[in-house]
């Protein structure tokens, strides 16, 4: 079969990712004539029905695009409708922001390292094979994972589609008791996130170099989570918020469900990889310390290794949340009021996979007019597609089962969030 | 050979995943779990997928294309219980708002080729398609609720939890009645209990996430919402959200114009 002039490998869903997609490969006498990663999610329609629907209402309707990252839904929303009401949240109520989303970047990030990404690694189907040789990898794993959820309830009240969550702020404001009680289990989290990162670091990663650029918030001083300013790592992108939508085109595509996003500069990639590449000189001191040590440099290009920059990026989620609650002081009020005004604003945000965009029209009343949402693996899988075509190059002389599951594992890499693009996976190669 | 353990299988449909992402986040009870049942076929967790017959399967989402149409009758052939988990499945979900629209105008509101988009009219139940044994609520369900539920069905039985309104659970946690001591429009004493009274816990109106519960006499609460200076429209898009086909809920359109106070 591996030798014939034509191939066709056609996938079952694509496993451990989130939502549901399949990846079709063709071969032409071993040259990849076409790929396809078909994102199949039926349409759930957010951005028209958001339509009609008071400003307030976004941060609880767009969580539910994904059950994997509502914070950052909620915090894209929130950021959009605040711009678009010629307002900025910062101080206490910005910083609280901040701390929600760690609990969201440790609870998605220990999900794929521990159970998505690290079973490629070593050879299993998924977590609970994998616990039965690794038990106390895994237990180590469901503990960080778990912290992430007990800070999104501390915080959010609740860990998926929190519901603390409002524009201008929260409805409640935790205590200084009930935040002090995470730094028992955050101190013993910035160790194990460590040994994550040593764990990881130990994999044999393929050979294998994206040629995209990266592109990520950048706040000053500071790993970036919330901000406005989005930049692209070759320095060809610096931009705010309000001209996303000017250099990043959505194009609807046959094989998808999901959006493809292009920019003029051509494929790029979002996420942990394109954050460390801007922002690497920002990190916590021992998330930088073991970044370091794991031998990361400046900028990492392979995908395989973006499980190593999802560890450090759990230091970074420890480190943040500690700095935060060490100097939490309650704000005046758990919001601040967002008068309603006609207008159109933009947000944007650092979800666990990437950059997150958001764009609201509103009426003078407040009533939304339109809305744009652009999620992280939308964005990615021009690059995902990109780089597969290249690696199913390179591999082309492996057997369809063994290209299919490499190519597979490719795909996890990007931690895709099918759930998300859809508005994205089964393998499938084609030899001809 | 010992007896074979009960084998559990978690589908998807139209959703977030964030009903079966509940299942992993039993970060206590997972690898426990994973001991007393074979979790045959969970593809958020597992690249493994083993054929049926299913003893327990989860199913989350609704129904909204002619493929999962016919998907959802397979799933049922092949388990022996099924059980719905969350608003998508036991109600539609959100998208179930195109239900009151038009889906043609939808789907050019949002895609630049609506011609490659193949959805039905209509987000429809689980239990609209196939006889469903037992559907959970909430959006998302509830983690305890859902561990109540798998032990229950892995004990032979049918799982007992309360169907009486948030209001009940508001009293049991000792939180205040929002509405009465701040004048907070709530959803609480219509919506059915299983999250045990989170929102007003933060200062918050319930906004209905769990459904109607059994007994839900919206229109009731209907004067109490405007007295409370809610807005028609702002009570019906309240009720119209991860619920908004639920009849109970659905039906609060015509409810506000109609029955006076
Ligand atoms: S019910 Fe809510 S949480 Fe559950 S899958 Fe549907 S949208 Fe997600
Ligand atoms: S109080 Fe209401 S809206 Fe809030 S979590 Fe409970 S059921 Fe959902």
């Amino acid at each position: 079969m591996t030798h014939s002039a034509t191939r066709t490998i056609d996938g079952t869903p694509i496993g451990r990712v989130e939502g549901e997609g399949r990846l079709r490969i063709e071969l032409h006498a071993g040259a990849v004539a076409s790929v396809e990663l078909r994102i199949f999610e039926p349409p759930r329609f957010f951005e028209a029905l958001l339509r009609g629907r008071a400003y307030t209402e976004p941060p609880d309707i767009t969580a539910r695009i994904c059950g994997i990252c509502p914070v950052a839904y909620q915090m894209s929303a929130c950021a959009a409708i605040e711009d678009a009401c010629g307002m900025t949240v910062g101080g206490g109520l910005a910083e609280l922001r901040r701390l929600l989303y760690c609990g969201e970047w440790l609870e998605s990030h220990a999900l794929h390292v521990y159970m998505l990404h690290a079973p490629d690694f070593l050879g299993y189907d998924g977590a609970v094979a994998m616990a039965r040789d690794h038990r106390s990898d895994v237990e180590r794993g469901l503990r960080l994972k778990r912290l992430g959820n007990r800070i999104m309830e501390v915080v959010g009240g609740r860990a998926i589609h929190p519901v603390n969550v409002r524009v201008g702020g929260f409805y409640r404001l935790p205590t200084a008791g009930e935040l002090g009680e995470l730094v028992h289990e955050l101190r013993w989290a910035l160790g194990a996130a460590m040994a994550t990162v040593e764990w990881v670091s130990g994999f044999r990663a393929p050979a294998f170099e994206g040629d995209w650029d990266l592109i990520a918030l950048a706040e000053p001083g500071a790993y970036p989570s919330l901000g406005r300013s989005v930049q692209a790592s070759s320095g060809r992108l610096d931009i705010d918020a309000a001209d996303f939508l000017a250099h990043v085109h959505e194009r609807h595509v046959a094989h998808s469900t999901a959006l493809h996003s292009s920019w003029a500069g051509g494929e790029y990639l979002v996420g942990a990889l394109a954050r460390y590449a801007i922002s690497h000189a920002a990190l916590p001191p021992q998330a930088a310390m073991a970044a370091r040590d794991a031998g990361l440099g400046e900028m990492c290009r392979n995908p395989f290794q973006s499980i190593v920059v999802r560890s450090v990026e759990m230091m970074v989620a420890c480190e943040e949340a500690m700095r935060i609650i060490d100097g939490y002081e309650a704000p005046r009020t758990p919001s601040v009021q967002v008068a309603p005004r006609a207008g159109v604003g933009h947000g944007v945000s650092e979800a666990p996979r990437g950059l997150l965009y958001h764009r609201y029209e509103l009426a003078a009343d407040g009533t939304i007019a339109s809305a744009t949402i652009v999620p992280p693996t939308s964005q990615n899988q021009a690059a995902i597609e990109h780089d597969l075509r290249r690696f199913a190059a390179e591999n082309s002389g492996l057997d369809d089962a063994t290209l299919a599951t490499r190519c597979e594992q490719l795909v996890r890499c990007y931690d895709p969030c099918i759930s998300c693009a859809t508005h994205f996976l089964d393998v499938q190669v084609l030899r001809r | 050979m010992t007896a074979a353990r009960p084998r559990l299988a978690v589908f998807k449909f139209a959703s977030c995943d964030g009903c079966q992402l509940t299942l992993l986040d039993c970060e206590d009870e997972l690898l426990a779990l994973a001991g007393s049942v074979e979790i045959t076929h969970f593809l958020e967790a597992s690249s493994a997928v083993l054929a049926g017959p299913y003893d327990l399967s989860l199913v989350e989402g609704s129904i909204t294309t002619a493929e999962d149409r016919e998907r959802i009758r397979d799933v049922r052939r092949q388990s022996r219980r099924l059980v719905s988990i969350g608003a998508c499945a036991t109600a539609g979900g959100i998208q179930a708002l195109r239900n009151m629209a038009d889906v043609t105008e939808f789907t050019r509101a949002v895609y630049a080729r609506p011609e490659y988009i193949s959805t039905l009219a209509t987000s429809t139940a689980i239990a609209d398609h196939v006889p469903v044994d037992f559907e959970l609520r909430g959006c998302p369900i509830n983690r305890s609720q859902l561990l109540q539920v798998i032990a229950s069905f892995l004990l032979g039985a049918t799982p007992a939890l309360p169907s009486s309104s948030v209001c009940v659970e508001c009293k049991r946690r000792g939180t205040p009645c929002v509405m009465v001591t701040q004048g907070i429009p709530c959803l609480g004493p219509v919506t059915h209990a299983g999250c045990g009274a989170l929102c007003p816990a933060y200062n918050r109106g319930c906004y209905g996430c769990f459904g109607p519960a059994d007994t839900a006499a919206t229109a009731a609460l209907i004067p109490r919402l405007r007295q409370l200076r809610m807005a028609d429209d702002a009570i019906v898009r309240t009720f119209h959200t991860f619920n908004a086909a639920a009849p109970a809920f659905r039906d609060v359109s015509t409810g506000v114009g109609e029955r006076p106070a």
